[in-house]
């Protein structure tokens, strides 16, 4: 071979290299649409075998008690959301929460030793709400959460604030062009590092009272859109964008995880998981609307976001790459306080009552 | 200048610069600075100059350095005018139009939007002029006025995408913000919202002219640098004499699909594959959400797009209250 042709193709074949994605490693394809649709999730081998410790669930601190005995209202006093459960599971509930949220300072993070039953620390009061929470989600919500269910641990991973939050963020001068961003034009990962508003949380996640997240409408004709109603523009359309691009981050897949591309809006082209997710955002606005919105005046300072507002979940909080938090281990079978069997013993909103009011303001 | 110069031509002559034919009567002066240089005739013609200003290329020229400044001073101001921020942020940093609020109000506060109305009204003024500009000086040199025509398609597209499918909507929320990520995922967020522009049959063909245009681009430049050892790109005194790189040109697609353009209609095929691009793009765009807001039920109804199997999946906000 002449020495200028090997050069040349060598060349060739370092173009080549350029040219393609480079990653080597055996890959898996899985079909989730009708062929020819490019409805399937590719994911390397070797990246699905590895386990982020992050997702791995941990052990119950001790073998879960057995049923029966004295409740915990009459053992201890000032008991207002697992009264009813026995005192040994008291125990054993109070153990794992502690393992998950603050395993380094211990039950005072929470409790003042001298007397576990004050509320004179604000965590406690917040654990309380979360408590409350957490038997809503996983008794009203099962239309997204299943019979998987949640625990404090899908959200905290063993933090006292789950490191995955978002707060409204800080307001600028909108008179002026001096710093302001416009909400957008920021590469961060809540925005999958594009320049779409990252105000999206703000926008749809807030509470029940947030945005509707459908731009497209069900008709081909403008003329046919209600004189009421107001137009998404393109540029409301951004917001939807962005928060499509922070749920398929959060949950590691593409768009045609659940939507055929060819409509993202048609409901009979989508896959059963959009469901998961349409319940999913409705969930999300409850728990920031409902229980953290209402901790706003118990949290301090230091806890809240730049507007005052307290710090809020967004997908990526249970989620963590992954369409299953913690792998799709159910965690909270191990703890059955947390999933009540019986009519909840909080007073808010009723638990079936909240997945179907949100529908009344889609379009 | 009888000087052969392609890319490929390793000698350059050196020689008094030419100075053209002269302007007709009544023209505005012409620059008189004209020098070679060697590098830029390793790539054309060594000669840079004379150049003609005029009122409508310095005009131009004023217009668009304005525009420039707008969008660039605005994306500095939003990062504090930190010169290592603008230049790190840059492909993300934008200059937005103004928000629903304002409908399609000539009226907007600077910074909500009226910035944005300045540098594409300025904008706009400079693509203008520089395109009279073509006019002006294919006419001077009793040249047909092409070149002209399809910077207009261009120019269409580009006034569509800013100005006249904002008007019919009666938004400049519709319109494309300047930036670099901003304006793609503008492009993204409009065929979101409007169902999906691949179902828009002038998005279609506006596609096919564009990929028809680099492959047209393709052929007739590997065709003319193939018979440039013929002397191929003096296509036109070639034409009728035999054994030519103009007939072997023509003979080798002949031979190889059985159908040769000739040299004066290639460039008719690809003036038009050109302009078709931009013009029936801005028809597309112009359609969109002021005749249709859903390209894909549009193409349901008219049997444009196919229909998969239902996956049965129901909207989960139907049937409740």
């Amino acid at each position: 071979m002449k020495p200028n042709l090997m050069l040349r193709l060598g060349a060739v074949l370092i173009g080549a290299a350029l040219l393609s994605a480079c990653q080597v490693g055996t890959k898996s394809a899985k079909q989730y649409g009708y062929r020819g649709t490019g409805m399937d999730q590719i994911t390397l081998a070797a990246a699905s075998k590895k386990i982020d410790p992050i997702n791995v669930v941990p052990p119950p601190p001790y073998d879960p008690p057995k049923p029966g005995g004295r409740p915990a209202k009459e053992a201890y006093q000032n008991v207002q959301v697992l009264g009813d459960i026995s005192e040994d599971e008291f125990s054993y509930t109070m153990a794992a929460i502690t393992q998950w949220i603050a395993p380094e300072q211990g039950c005072n993070y929470c409790h003042n030793p001298a007397n576990m039953a004050s509320d004179e620390l604000y965590t406690k009061k917040v654990a309380r709400r979360m408590l409350q929470m957490t038997r809503k989600i996983n008794t009203g919500w099962t239309n997204h959460v299943h019979q998987t269910g949640v625990t404090c641990y899908t959200c905290h991973r063993g933090q006292a604030v789950p490191t995955e939050n978002w707060a409204l963020p800080a307001k600028g001068n909108p008179d002026s062009i001096l710093g302001n961003l416009h909400g957008q034009n920021k590469p961060m990962i809540a925005t999958a590092y594009s320049s779409l508003p990252n105000t999206a949380f703000a926008k749809y996640l807030l509470d029940s009272n947030s945005s509707p997240i459908r731009v497209q409408t069900t008709y081909s004709h403008p003329s046919q859109y209600p004189a009421t109603k107001n137009k998404v523009t393109t540029m409301g359309a951004e917001g939807t964008y962005s928060l499509m691009m922070h749920t398929s981050t959060a949950l590691g897949v593409n768009c045609t995880f659940c939507h055929n591309a060819g409509s993202f809006q048609a409901w009979n082209m989508s896959t059963p998981k959009r469901v998961n997710a349409w319940y999913g955002y409705r969930m999300v606005r409850d728990i920031n609307g409902e229980y953290i919105g209402s901790l706003a005046s118990v949290f301090p300072k230091h806890r809240l976001g730049p507007q005052g507002d307290p710090l809020k979940v967004n997908c990526t909080t249970c989620h963590r790459g992954i369409n299953k938090p913690l792998g799709g281990v159910s965690m909270v079978k191990d703890y059955p306080a947390l999933r009540p069997t019986a009519p909840m013993v909080t007073a808010a909103a009723a638990p079936a009552a909240a997945p179907a009011a949100a529908p009344t303001k889609m379009p | 200048m009888a000087t052969y110069q392609n890319i490929f031509t390793q000698v350059q002559l050196t020689h008094a610069p030419e100075m053209g034919i002269e302007m007709k009567p009544g023209s505005d002066p012409r620059g008189t600075n004209a020098t070679l240089v060697h590098l830029f005739g390793r790539f054309g013609q060594a000669q840079i100059g004379p150049v003609y200003l005029g009122w409508t290329g310095l005009l131009s020229l004023l217009c668009g350095f304005t525009a420039f400044e707008i969008i660039g001073l605005n994306m500095m101001a939003s990062v504090n005018w930190n010169p290592i921020q603008f230049v790190r942020l840059l492909p993300w940093l934008s200059l937005e139009p103004p928000g629903p609020e304002y409908g399609f109000s000539p009226i907007v506060p600077l910074a909500k939007g009226g910035w944005w109305i300045l540098a594409g009204m300025f904008l706009t003024l400079s693509v203008l002029l520089w395109a009279i500009r073509t006019y002006r000086r294919a006419r001077a040199l009793g040249m047909g006025t092409h070149v002209f025509w399809a910077f207009m398609s261009a120019i269409w597209l580009f006034l569509v995408l800013g100005f006249i499918r904002p008007a019919f909507m009666g938004s400049w929320s519709e319109a494309v913000p300047f930036g670099i990520f901003p304006h793609l995922d503008w492009t993204a967020a409009f065929s979101i919202r409007y169902g999906n522009l691949f179902y828009n049959p002038f998005h279609a063909l506006s596609i096919a002219f564009l990929y028809g245009s680099t492959l047209l681009f393709a052929m007739h430049g590997a065709t003319i640098l193939a018979v440039g050892r013929y002397g191929g790109e003096r296509e036109i005194e070639q034409i009728t004499d035999r054994g030519t790189a103009s007939e072997r040109a023509a003979l080798f697609w002949r031979w190889t699909m059985g159908f040769n353009a000739t040299m004066e209609s290639i460039h008719r095929w690809a003036w038009w594959f050109a302009v078709l691009t931009t013009l029936t793009g801005g028809i597309g765009i112009l359609l969109t959400g002021t005749v249709v807001d859903n390209w894909y039920l549009w193409a349901q109804q008219h049997h444009y797009a196919p229909a998969y199997p239902s996956t049965g999946v129901v909207d989960p906000a139907l049937g409740s209250k």
